[in-house]
């Protein structure tokens, strides 16, 4: 590939089709590139025959299609570099070896990740991310009969559950630590009209189909004999236990800023800091979704469009939807709010809890530690493949520290696909 | 504990010198201050591959690096296990017949000087590495060169200091070092008879003069893969690339890590200041190790840095007083050999401050070797 793409848009999820599409129709040539092997992102996610994929994500691949995208699926972008003419380009490896994609407009829709919070046994087969499990299931997991439990926070817990009960799981208990009262705030919010409703609506649906729905608890400790038997189920003063084959947990989601933060883009709280336009801090590089602020698949859409129109140079089609993509951003805070951790998820891990999964640090060597550096170089924690992507998010919690700024690869890569010069085969001196 | 109103000596850095020479004064029963910025082994001492080498460009490097070599066999059964002390050995590799002949040389040198090496015939070799490429001449093991995972090392030889009565401060930025006195970023002061410059490639901006410049390198590591090499694995070319006093330069240099992975290095450049990866210098010190082991290509690698060597223009360390300032002395300046010498620079510098006689002669390493400082810039231009 020796072209240069207009535009190259980094994920392929509801953000990131929306971006393409609006910028080919515009007229820029357009590359939509992906690590999954079917664009739709984390919430599109295509599953088995059974399962619909979202009327919406149709449309917007109909789009993609008619307006020419050429979107590249199965591609992880690792790295990011510069070409001997100075052309920027990302690096992205796949089954095939790499590729550098060329570009004069950058489009990052990394979208988030979910956050996870040790607790004792956390760490035993059977138990999974809230997404991870939903994820799993999609792509063939037989939950038929399977007792689930789903804890956590996060809007995300409903749209699990709901997936899981239709693909036949046994939904023991939903476990959200938000107190209702937060919940019920949200709602009011989310549906002006009806206060309440949405909620009182959810419970009564989750009631039917025989679900426990605790709000104000956490899962505090899981049990089991080489895999997940029994869980502990809290609000801080009373507990109980609960028998179980599967976990979903999940602590709501961190932004993927990683791509961007190795591109030089500035951010603010975590999230990746764009104007109006969704341009970031670096020129010709714009961000969008959850990425800027965690907000679900309204705002990626709007922020898609509106980068979309940026990146095309149609500033008065993107300020059009400034009024859109801002009542989204208020919801953005109200999320936040409604789902705030509580102080209790930082006591439940105890001297022995692993934190750091892939280089087995537990909880016990990182209390001693001041700093995400110094627990680094003193008990590898976040040393493992995963570099921190899991544990950081986690420490960043439980200790209040900083990740320092990812360095190359932003995923492991091939050590041939990094020694590579650029694709065109300009060899650097 | 109380601490004294003058310590008999500070030293500024806690990388692995730093950390080595307050053991060896602790040791010795002097009253001892460490002063690190950031963490116990964060600087060139975390960035380092921790590869523990007797070396043989000179006799004096030689003498340094073997003696340290043995400190640290003598300190190895001692260290905890996430020290990770290994003695893998090092193979010299040889491309061709007139590295072959190199090797023999080696050998017998070695030999001389009582250091058991042994020659590997391409047969050999290939037995003892498998992933190698075929078409090698052969390779010189040295077994008693070993690994270390050095910020670990750092924190434990600090934490034995602080055992024997040191004073550890840590965060705590030196920023003039002066006059029997280290004067911190936030204006306290710790008085010292004696206070040590052992701040590594940052030597030179705190005490000005200081014949060291930065020289920057690269590092990748992957995931685990054990046993795919055995050995810490250097091209015998190495010491070509190494030696050069100009230019960039990378080097076939691969070490096996106690967790199953690889470290993979080296590249040398001068005058490139800032610490980002350096694609073009990356790809062609990986495209070396490729050389050498084609399979490493289809390896995960999973993180890339940089760090900043310490380098003289001599390639010997700075160990000893500095003739400018009576109180002031120096242990730094060790390049790429910073690990490995650690342990000898700790007892050199005690030995030194307390009078004793030193194990080793300790004149090549002493600063006053660079006594004018137009001798010392002069000898560090190309």
């Amino acid at each position: 590939m020796s072209g240069v793409y207009d535009c190259l848009v980094i994920g392929a999820g509801p953000g990131g089709l929306a971006a393409a599409a609006t910028a080919a129709e515009a007229g820029l040539q357009v590359g939509l590139e992906d690590d999954n092997p079917a664009a739709g992102g984390q919430i599109w996610r295509r599953g088995n025959a059974a399962v619909s994929v979202s009327h919406s994500a149709e449309q917007w691949m109909e789009r993609i299609r008619s307006a020419k995208v050429d979107v590249l699926c199965g591609w992880r972008a690792t790295d990011a570099g510069t070409d001997a003419l100075g052309t920027p380009f990302i690096r992205v490896e796949g089954l095939g070896g790499f590729r550098d994609l060329r570009y004069r407009k950058l489009i990052l829709a990394t979208g988030a990740r979910e956050l996870f919070l040790p607790f004792p046994g956390w760490t035993l087969p059977g138990i999974y991310g809230a997404g991870g499990l939903q994820a799993f299931a999609k792509s063939g997991f037989d939950v038929r009969g399977m007792r689930v439990v789903l804890a956590g926070t996060g809007p995300l817990l409903m749209a699990v559950t709901a997936h899981l009960h239709e693909a036949g799981a046994k939904i023991v208990a939903v476990v959200e630590q938000a107190p209702l009262s937060r919940l019920m705030s949200l709602g009011m919010h989310l549906a002006p009209s009806a206060p309440g409703k949405l909620m009182e609506g959810l419970r009564y649906r989750l009631r039917t189909m025989g679900t426990k729905y605790y709000f104000g608890h956490w899962v505090s400790e899981a049990r089991g004999d080489g895999k997940l038997e029994r869980l502990t189920i809290t609000n801080g003063s009373e507990s109980f236990a609960v028998e179980a084959d599967l976990l979903g947990v999940g602590y709501h989601l961190v932004p993927n800023t990683e791509l961007a933060q190795l591109l030089g883009c500035g951010l603010e709280n975590g999230f990746v800091r764009v104007e109006e336009t969704q341009e970031t801090s670096c020129t010709s590089i714009y961000c969008i979704g959850e990425a800027t602020g965690i907000g679900g698949v309204d705002k990626a859409q709007v922020e898609g469009r509106i980068a979309g129109f940026s990146a095309a140079g149609r500033i008065e089609k993107a300020r059009s939807l400034f009024a859109a993509r801002d009542k989204q951003l208020r919801f953005v805070e109200r999320l936040a709010a409604a789902f705030a951790l509580r102080e209790e998820l930082r006591g439940l891990a105890q001297e022995n809890t692993l934190v750091c999964r892939c280089e087995d640090v537990p909880h016990g060597a990182l209390r001693e530690c001041h700093s995400w550096r110094e627990a680094k170089l003193h008990t590898r924690c976040g040393m493992g493949p995963c570099q921190g992507r899991i544990c950081g998010p986690a420490t960043q919690f439980l200790y209040g520290w900083h990740a320092p700024a990812p360095r190359p690869p932003v995923f492991p890569a091939s050590v041939g696909t990094i020694a590579a010069v650029d694709e065109a085969g300009v060899h650097h001196e | 504990m109380t601490q004294p109103a003058i310590f008999d000596v500070a030293i500024a850095g806690g990388g692995i010198v730093g950390a080595a020479c307050a053991r060896a004064l602790a040791h010795r029963g002097l009253s001892v201050a460490l002063v690190e910025r950031d963490v116990l082994g964060s600087g060139a001492t975390s960035a380092g591959m921790g590869h523990v080498v007797v070396m043989d460009d000179s006799e004096a490097q030689f003498a340094l690096t073997r003696y340290s070599q043995q400190l640290w066999r003598e300190l190895a059964p001692k260290l905890p296990a996430n020290c990770e002390y290994e003695e893998c050995g090092t193979l010299w590799v040889a491309a061709d017949e007139e590295e072959m002949a190199a090797v023999e040389q080696k050998h017998r040198w070695y030999g001389d000087r009582g250091v058991p090496t042994s020659t590997l015939t391409a047969s050999e070799l290939s037995a003892a590495e498998p992933n190698l490429r075929s078409g090698l001449a052969g390779a010189l093991l040295v077994p008693q060169d070993s690994v270390v995972y050095p910020p670990v090392v750092a924190l434990t030889l600090a934490r034995e200091a602080e055992k024997l009565g040191a004073a550890l401060y840590i965060g705590k930025q030196v920023h003039i070092l002066s006059d029997g006195k280290l004067v911190l970023q936030d204006g306290s002061i710790i008085r010292a008879h004696t206070i040590i410059n052992a701040l590594g490639s940052e030597s030179a901006r705190i005490t000005p003069g200081v014949p060291v410049r930065k020289r920057k390198g690269h590092l990748l590591i992957t995931d685990r893969y054990p046993g795919f090499v055995r050995h810490q694995l250097v091209e015998l070319g190495y010491l070509k690339s190494a030696h050069k006093s100009t230019g960039d330069s990378v080097a076939f240099n691969v070490q096996p890590r106690s967790t199953g992975q690889l470290l993979i290095g080296s590249s040398r450049q001068y005058g490139a200041e800032t610490s980002e990866v350096n694609q073009p210098v990356v790809s062609a010190m990986l495209q070396r190790a490729i050389e050498y082991i084609p399979r490493v290509a289809d390896l995960k690698a999973i993180r890339i840095w940089t760090g900043f060597r310490a380098a003289t223009p001599d390639k010997l360390p700075l160990i000893g007083p500095y003739s400018d300032d009576q109180s002031l002395w120096l242990a730094t300046g060790h390049e790429g050999l910073g690990i490995t010498t650690s342990l000898a620079t700790g007892e050199l510098i005690a030995d030194l401050i307390t009078g004793r006689t030193t194990a080793i002669p300790c004149e090549p390493y002493l600063p006053a070797r660079f006594a004018n400082a137009n001798q010392a810039n002069h000898l560090s231009k190309p």
